[in-house]
């Protein structure tokens, strides 16, 4: 379903060059939830944002069934593939209701039945009524991430990308929207990509995983593999071993 | 690990504000020896609060109540502003999460380091810079003169922590806490960190508190870990035997974190009991 081959992002500023991706190729079929693991700088965010469209290629490119996507989106792929930011403190507008930040997507996509859609999306996140009308900063963390969450699936997308969407989150609420995630992409067939530097969050969600260092993709191995520490890359072997925990000997 | 650096008895923290009291901290009880003593819990559990208060460092208007707080003899309780800083920085030092607001962005790493020396020790400049350029070896920065030098924002998270623990180090204290001083950092940066106080503890015969939400972490590298819930010790256990946790708050933190040792379908939820309160 979503087609990447020899992507390149390249950022220049102030007579510096940054190689944040390099040559990354991987493919998602539908249905499937695939994940990008790696360390800070390692470019896995950069490579995400590059597919929704927020960072320009520098080199490759993305397709989307089959079809290859330009630079400039029409209003009807990106309604078609919806992401989930990190900071859910960040990602919600601080002076707007939950109503209108879902109603705003609403309006600018051409939506009818926008209240009904509305409910529906609040009850699919596992909100209620009452927080139909609160502001963000009323809102839990977790509950914050359940908005965003709703308000990209307002729109029905058929892809979505989660960029570290549990790491600002305590243990007990990963926990719930790691699971909600898991229910909703069942329920609405989502296809979807997740980065994340937790590889216990990767493996729980994900079937195959992408590993990634200085913006090359390392390795693509299945979750069991990674379970079990079956890897190619003396990299992957040694970012299991330190998720594992912490080693006296070594 | 037999004697007793910290004795803490019926620890409480209370933040009165214009709607009531908040109680930050309750009735903590804990013992501290040259160990390393785990503190976790979630967000708003009183873990960092219990850290700031056994260092003096409650913010107003914050209060302090305890039955006995002692550290090697001495009562904290009774410490004027005065004792604090002959104990604070010498014989006690905390390190915070983030490197970036720890350190002050305007004056080298080395000139920082040096002044723990000079103020608490008495050393000169060049002994200063001397124990200084040791610490940062021993805290393994390859190539200590030229971090010396160096401001801040030119140093990496991992090397950023490091001078941080080389600073609140270079005076030799005999306790140290620890507040997540490894979440801001990747993981096979973080297990070196982790080595580094590792081997302080074992070979300085130093006292560890290391506060962190990572249930991984704290119990491969701990000794004995204290769980915290709504400001309380709901369990105390042998960091080995945190598999078998009494408790029903701790069983279901271990069963909500997804795990890569095994594979679960659903992730169990926690459900909070308001009697764990009490």
């Amino acid at each position: 379903m979503i087609n990447i081959s020899n992507l390149n992002v390249i950022f220049r500023g102030s007579g510096k060059e940054m190689h944040a991706v390099r040559d990354v190729s991987f493919t998602v079929a539908a249905g499937e939830t695939f994940g990008i693991v790696g360390e800070s700088g390692s470019g896995k965010s950069t490579v995400l944002r590059t597919i929704a469209g927020l960072v320009q290629t520098s080199g490759g490119t993305i397709a989307i069934n089959g079809q290859a996507i330009s630079q400039k989106r029409s209003r009807d792929s990106s309604r078609l593939m919806q992401m989930v930011f990190q900071d859910p403190y960040g990602s919600l507008h601080p002076r707007q209701t939950v109503d209108s930040i879902l109603r705003e997507a609403l309006i600018i996509h051409g939506f009818d039945r926008q209240d009904e859609r509305i409910l529906k999306a609040i009850a699919d996140v596992g909100l209620s009524l009452q927080h139909r009308f609160r502001y963000p900063h009323q809102l839990s963390g977790g509950q914050r991430q359940r908005v965003a969450i709703a308000r990209a699936l307002i729109l029905s997308p058929s892809i979505l990308l989660l960029d570290e969407p549990t790491s600002a989150l305590d243990v007990s609420v990963q926990a719930e929207i790691l699971n909600l995630l898991a229910h909703l992409r069942q329920s609405y067939s989502l296809t979807s990509i997740l980065v994340s530097h937790d590889l216990a969050v990767v493996a729980h969600l994900c079937s195959r995983i992408a590993v990634m260092q200085f913006g090359r993709i390392v390795e693509v191995l299945s979750a069991a593999d990674l379970r079990l520490g079956i890897a190619r890359e003396n990299y992957t072997r040694a970012l299991i071993a330190a998720s594992r925990g912490f080693s006296r000997a070594q | 690990m037999s004697e007793t650096l910290l004795d803490v008895q019926d620890l409480n923290v209370a933040f009165p504000s214009r709607a009531g009291i908040t109680q930050a901290v309750r009735h903590v009880s804990f013992t501290l020896g040259r160990e390393r003593l785990g503190v976790v819990g979630e967000s708003g559990s009183g873990k960092s609060t219990m850290g700031r208060a056994l260092l003096g460092l409650t913010p107003k208007p914050g209060i302090v109540t305890a039955r006995k707080m002692s550290f090697d003899g001495q009562d904290l309780l009774a410490c004027s502003e005065a004792d604090w800083q002959r104990l604070r920085g010498r014989r006690m030092s905390m390190v915070m999460q983030d490197p970036k607001y720890s350190l002050n962005p305007v004056v080298r790493i080395g000139h920082q380091i040096d002044e723990t020396s000079r103020l608490h020790l008495g050393a000169n400049a060049a002994e200063a810079q001397r124990r200084t350029l040791a610490m940062l070896e021993a805290v393994q920065i390859r190539d200590p003169d030229r971090v010396y030098n160096l401001y801040p924002h030119e140093l990496s998270g991992g090397m950023g922590q490091r001078a941080m623990i080389a600073m609140m180090l270079v005076a030799e204290p005999d306790i140290l806490i620890a507040d997540e001083p490894t979440s801001a950092l990747d993981v096979t940066v973080q297990n070196d960190v982790l080595r580094i106080l590792d081997d302080l503890v074992r070979e300085r015969g130093m006292g560890l508190i290391f506060i962190s939400h990572n249930l991984t972490i704290v119990s491969s590298f701990c000794d004995r870990i204290l769980v915290m819930y709504g400001g309380k010790i709901v369990e105390e256990c042998k960091a080995t035997e945190l598999h078998h946790a009494k408790h029903p708050y701790t069983r279901a933190l271990i069963a909500a974190a997804p795990s890569l040792a095994e594979a679960r379908e659903e992730l169990a939820t926690v459900m909070r009991d308001p009697a764990w309160l009490t």
